[in-house]
């Protein structure tokens, strides 16, 4: 966690080539599992759990993804037999410094040049983006606003032109990175879907980074929870456990109903995911929404029920608390997932 | 994601659905939609007429075993069924209580003779019970129940008066928590009595809601008489079969009860479109997350329902406190969304619309049938192992 690449690579080497976690969502005609979104929700909520620090997230369920959603057999070919051997690792660089979740937000551009793409511009945000084997890139061709003309490009991360640099945060346990691109080319068969259909695809792919987030987000809150409880039965004031008092009982039982409630929300999306549901979108936003709300709630609440020694650098709370805090903006906060909630219930 | 349906249970949905369909669009087709929340106390001889019509074509207490008169339903048989009620704008049911705690209570803890006596009127709807548990200084301490029973002679002799009986007025029986012995500690002193609702010894006084309407009523007892044998689960065992009692609540009624809060929640939102608060951005939000509860509200009875075993899961735990607080937040935006014209009733005197009635009582969700505090308590000691405060 503290080292600068963010992870611990013996970690990653067992995961994904001895667990061959990295391999259970590709399809078996690239080496994978072929295993549904739905069978990788319960290994996301333990991550979150963990706060498991490593490009897992980044690799699967945006890489990946992103890949599966919009790549050609050749591109896929390429890529996906890497990704399930955990022996490339891979990223998707949308969002820039403007802070913005929608197509506006992509202001690099790209031009044509010959057959391939000349890539300029500064993306930021991006998970594991330092270290990333594999960038996936949206820019938009010059000229051009809105989703309309905006494209995505597989770039290596050693591209010339490519300088990338870690992005210091208060959460420790996910390395975001700058990446900026100082006229960088790229063949044509660098262009991943069909041209200027590019942020539906990033959206697309947003949607699942999302409902992978939210199960990593009811984990995470539950161990917040574990956390408060555990706590609440051993630590003893005025001679008894304060877990007897209905001030501690209270707030431990509305994690509890939150906690269920997220799981859910984000079990439901899983369930979309697999099966190219139209509801998808809304169940993704729904899932986004609630389960950033209940862990930041836990995490929140495990600090106030572990008193004292809940605000130290000591105890774990605070790295619930500030990775809550970084997963409730990621891909758009709450506020935003409500607005798209709205939108798609007509209103 | 749904509930996963063999074809015997689709064939059930369809059976029960062509059967609601044609009596309550037919004989009974003035009751639909009546007895609802806030309307509980409107139609009463009709919605009897209307349960022992039910008890004869066999739609009474269709979860329990055949020999007893039910159907054998399993929890996901009746979930259906209970969805395609609320479809088809079933009225209120004011069996309801004998249906779902007086008879598993018998069938749990009772003798073959009270079970033979009892069960088959509340099977064909010729028996309406009320449930006789919170007295003025018993409320969330339930344990603390001062209505006191004396044996004289064969009979038992009531004194005391219990409080928040729902559907006292209209009901044959009801079963009373009584103390039998001062002297033991106030859990072990009590007797589940059956007492007849139609003697000298009883008063009944209805209880006027907020909205108006009065669901619930005060019993005065006062030298009111049981029969000797009439006591479920041996005499000052009581408080074990009332906590029994409220663990039979598995969640059937789950999602009819959800498919009233869409209908609830789709007014919400034309009356947003109506009066143009759908364009703000604050009501935007406070929709969706509304929206957004009632999905997770489905999705968390499924779970439950889906749930194999006899122990209450935690979504069972959390579920009254989850729905209760989700109905009474959707009155509050129901009403906020209105904005001045949430003030206007229907007519005069005092005529509420249907919004402003569940908007009213939604306020008794978050107390009846254990209140969000007590709830909290169990899902606190049941649910996460948390010690007991002292008591």
């Amino acid at each position: 966690m503290e080292t600068e690449q963010g992870y611990d690579s013996a970690t990653w080497e067992q995961l994904s080539e001895e667990l061959a976690w990295t391999a259970l969502t590709i399809p078996e005609d690239y080496g994978g599992l072929g295993m549904s979104y739905l069978d990788l929700h319960p290994l996301m909520e333990e991550m979150g759990r963990a706060l498991l620090c490593s490009p897992f997230f980044s690799t699967i369920c945006l890489g990946a993804n992103a890949l599966l959603l919009g790549g050609g057999d050749a591109q896929k070919e390429q890529h996906l037999p890497g990704i399930a051997a955990g022996e490339t690792t891979a990223t998707l660089a949308y969002a820039e410094k403007n802070n913005r979740t929608d197509a506006e937000g992509v202001e690099a551009t790209y031009s044509r040049n010959g057959s391939g793409y000349i890539l300029r511009g500064d993306k930021s945000y991006v998970i594991d983006g330092h270290t990333a084997d594999l960038l996936i890139v949206a820019a938009r061709l010059e000229n051009s606003d809105g989703a309309e003309g905006v494209s995505l490009f597989l770039v290596p991360g050693d591209a010339e032109g490519v300088k990338r640099a870690w992005l210091p945060t208060m959460d420790q346990t996910r390395r975001l990175a700058t990446v900026e691109l100082g006229d960088v080319a790229v063949a044509a068969d660098a262009l991943l879907g069909e041209e200027g259909r590019g942020w539906d695809l990033c959206e697309r792919t947003l949607d699942l980074a999302r409902i992978a987030l939210a199960a990593e987000q009811v984990g995470a809150a539950e161990r917040c929870l574990d956390m408060s409880v555990e706590y609440a039965k051993v630590r003893k004031q005025f001679g008894r456990p304060i877990g007897s008092f209905q001030a501690i009982k209270h707030k431990c039982a509305d994690m509890l109903m939150m906690v269920e409630s997220a799981r859910s929300a984000a079990f439901y999306a899983s369930a979309l995911a697999g099966q190219g549901e139209p509801d998808l979108e809304e169940a993704a936003s729904s899932a986004k929404a609630f389960c950033s709300d209940t862990f930041f709630h836990c995490a929140a609440e495990n600090i106030q029920i572990h008193g004292g020694i809940g605000f130290t650098w000591e105890h774990a709370a605070h790295m619930y608390f500030k990775r809550a805090k970084a997963a409730e903006a990621l891909f758009g906060a709450p506020s935003f997932h409500r607005e798209r909630v709205a939108k798609r219930m007509g209103l | 994601m749904e509930l996963q349906l063999t074809k015997e249970e689709e064939a059930f949905r369809q059976e029960a659905r062509a059967w609601l369909q044609e009596q309550l669009n037919g004989p009974f087709k003035d009751l639909r939609g009546r007895g609802a929340s806030g309307d509980q106390d409107t139609y009463i001889e009709e919605r009897i007429a209307w349960g022992k019509t039910m008890g004869a074509a066999g739609w009474n207490c269709i979860g329990w075993p055949k020999e007893l008169g039910g159907r054998g339903c399993t929890i996901k048989e009746e979930a259906v069924f209970n969805e395609e009620y609320v479809r088809a704008n079933g009225p209120g049911n004011v069996g309801h209580i004998g249906e779902t705690l007086l008879g598993p209570t018998l069938i749990h803890f009772g003798s073959p003779e009270q079970q033979k006596r009892f069960l088959p009127p509340i099977v064909s709807g010729e028996e309406i019970w009320c449930q006789g548990y919170s007295e003025p200084g018993a409320g969330s301490d339930l344990a603390n129940v001062q209505t006191k029973a004396t044996l004289v002679g064969d009979e038992w002799v009531i004194e005391g008066q219990k409080i928040w009986t729902s559907g006292a007025q209209y009901s044959d029986w009801c079963f009373v928590l009584c103390r039998t012995d001062s002297e033991a500690p106030k859990h072990r002193g009590i007797s589940y009595i059956l007492v007849p609702m139609r003697q000298e010894g009883i008063e009944v006084r209805p209880i006027k809601q907020m909205g108006g309407s009065s669901e619930f009523a005060e019993v005065f007892f006062d030298g009111a008489k049981a029969h000797e044998d009439h006591v479920v689960g041996g005499i000052n065992n009581g408080w074990k079969v009332a906590m029994g009692t409220l663990a039979f609540e598995r969640g059937a009624s789950t999602l009819g009860q959800q498919y009233l809060f869409q209908k609830e929640f789709e007014q919400v939102v034309a009356v947003a479109k109506r009066t143009g608060a759908a364009n703000d951005p604050i009501f935007r939000q406070r929709i969706a997350d509304a929206g957004i509860g009632l999905k997770i509200m489905r999705v968390n009875a499924l779970r439950m329902l889906e749930h194999e075993g006899a122990d209450l899961n935690r979504e069972a735990l959390i579920s009254k406190l989850y729905w209760s607080n989700w109905h009474r937040d959707l009155g509050k935006l129901a009403m906020d969304l209105l904005g001045p014209e949430a003030e206007l009733l229907e007519g005069a005197p005092y005529e509420l619309t249907g919004m402003q009635k569940w908007y009213l009582f939604a306020r008794a969700d978050t107390i009846y049938a254990g209140s969000n505090q007590v709830q909290r308590n169990i899902i606190g000691e049941r649910g996460l192992g948390l010690p007991k405060e002292p008591r």
